[in-house]
């Protein structure tokens, strides 16, 4: 390709890469940076393949599952281009480790799925200077422009601060089309290659919006804002904070402790309750295209939001045990009917895919 | 009446609908005849002083608001206002 030429493959074999996560957005994004023959690419993942990332996640295929994502993805960028070293990063990025892991890359591209991580990559790349090419996905909708680049504007110019825990976007409409993330993950591939190679107009300043339901990609201006805490004038993060506290959400160790209170009850001990035949209501407050893939024997389905509008018909001196997709939503059900005076109101911890794992493998999970 | 692009995220709060029409001359005005009209919406996109929250973003055309005349910006029957809030979505999908 002429733009390209010699001169612009040794770029590419001179450039180093960094891709936090390899999953929706990272898997495609990877697959291409590789091909290109970007000389050094580095990944940043702990997690591991699961059959339900395979919808989207192209760079893992049914033979990788169980296995790190990390372990996957190499093997798979191997085959495509052996000249490419690449960085195994197996941990959770996080404030202690960030600004060392990322000082090695030239550019950093961003596939993470939740917001700490987002603004722990887009201030630690603020104060280190480094281009950090951005794309985020939600049903069938994804966003993409470029931060951090010298003059533009940063992630904290457009966005100051996260939604709170529980407002939007909730799990009850999480999911993503699996091509969606193709779509911007090569977004993100192609900015980084033009990075590299230094042609065309690089998208920054500008946010890229893609609607794929009704195919149409839009754009907005974005700017610096000389009042950005992290990239303006006078900015006042000078170095990483705690994200999780800053995203109000409790820390990954918390979260991962389980508590069990008498407030929950797990999947083998509702199982037991069942067979024992006990009296008591099981609800599941999941969305009806939920309830059609997989549904636990003998529940009732109340969708979350249509909860407040069919309390009078329930019998709040009865028991009940509720249960959604992974314990979020009917937590937030077991408040709502406390507060509304039910006395005997249970969560079931990890919800159906918990019951799935630990009771019925036969319940597909989603 | 200005219309309103609403996003996924907030599509649940507003009868579903993607676009929607509203009346106004300011991009105030036109926002609160859109939460008047969908009263589940104004606590998404509003905080409790009644500002715009902080990652919620809106657009008239392709122009940040917060760098036109904000709320005072003024509406014309042909423009479209976007309502961008920050999505965080990549890996897990959720």
């Amino acid at each position: 390709m002429p733009e390209v030429g010699m001169e612009g493959q040794l770029k590419l074999k001179n450039a180093s890469v960094l891709l936090v996560g390899t999953g929706g957005l990272g898997a495609p994004t990877a697959l291409y940076l590789a091909a290109a023959g970007i000389g050094r690419i580095g990944l940043v993942d702990f997690d591991v393949v699961d059959y339900t990332n395979l919808q989207r996640q192209v760079i893992h295929g049914t033979k990788d599952v169980g296995k790190p994502k990390i372990d996957s993805a190499i093997e798979t960028m191997t085959d495509i281009n052996p000249f490419v070293k690449l960085d195994r990063h197996e941990v959770a990025l996080s404030s202690e480790n960030a600004l060392e892991i990322l000082k090695d890359y030239d550019y950093i591209v961003d596939g993470t799925d939740n917001f700490p991580t987002r603004y722990l990559v887009n201030d630690a790349c603020v104060l280190l200077k480094k281009p950090n090419v951005y794309g985020s996905i939600f049903r069938f909708e994804g966003q993409a422009t470029i931060f951090a680049y010298p003059g533009g504007p940063c992630y904290r110019c457009l966005y100051p601060e996260p939604p709170p825990p529980g407002l939007v976007p909730s799990c009850a409409e999480g999911g993503v089309l699996g091509i969606l993330p193709g779509i911007i993950g090569l977004v993100q591939a192609t900015e980084t290659v033009k990075l590299i190679l230094g042609v065309g107009q690089p998208l920054v300043g500008r946010l890229m919006l893609y609607d794929a339901l009704n195919m149409k990609f839009r754009e907005l201006k974005l700017r610096r804002d000389p009042d950005c805490p992290a990239c303006g004038d006078h900015p006042t993060i000078t170095k990483l904070i705690d994200y999780q506290q800053f995203c109000g959400m409790p820390h990954r160790e918390e979260e991962a402790k389980p508590v069990t209170t008498s407030g929950e009850i797990d999947a083998v001990e509702l199982k037991a309750k069942l067979d024992r035949g006990d009296d008591f209501k099981l609800i599941d407050v999941r969305e009806p295209h939920e309830f059609q893939i997989c549904r636990i024997p003998g529940s009732t389905l109340i969708p979350l939001g249509e909860l407040p509008k069919h309390l009078h018909e329930l019998d709040p001196s009865a028991e009940y045990v509720m249960h959604c997709k992974m314990g979020g939503r009917s937590a937030k059900a077991v408040d709502l009917m406390k507060q509304s005076g039910f006395k005997n109101v249970r969560n079931m911890t990890g919800g159906i895919l918990a019951w799935s794992d630990k009771v019925d493998p036969t319940v597909p999970k989603y | 009446m200005a219309r309103i692009l609403i996003p996924t995220p907030l599509r649940q709060f507003a009868e579903k609908q993607d676009t929607v029409e509203a009346a106004g001359a300011t991009v105030g005005e036109v926002l609160i005849a859109l939460t008047v009209r969908y009263p589940d919406l104004k606590k998404q996109i509003y905080n409790d002083e009644g500002k715009l929250r902080s990652f919620v973003n809106v657009y008239l055309n392709d122009d940040d608001i917060r760098y036109l005349n904000k709320d005072a910006t003024p509406v014309s029957a042909s423009d479209t206002l976007s309502i961008v809030p920050s999505i965080a979505g990549g890996a897990r999908g959720i």
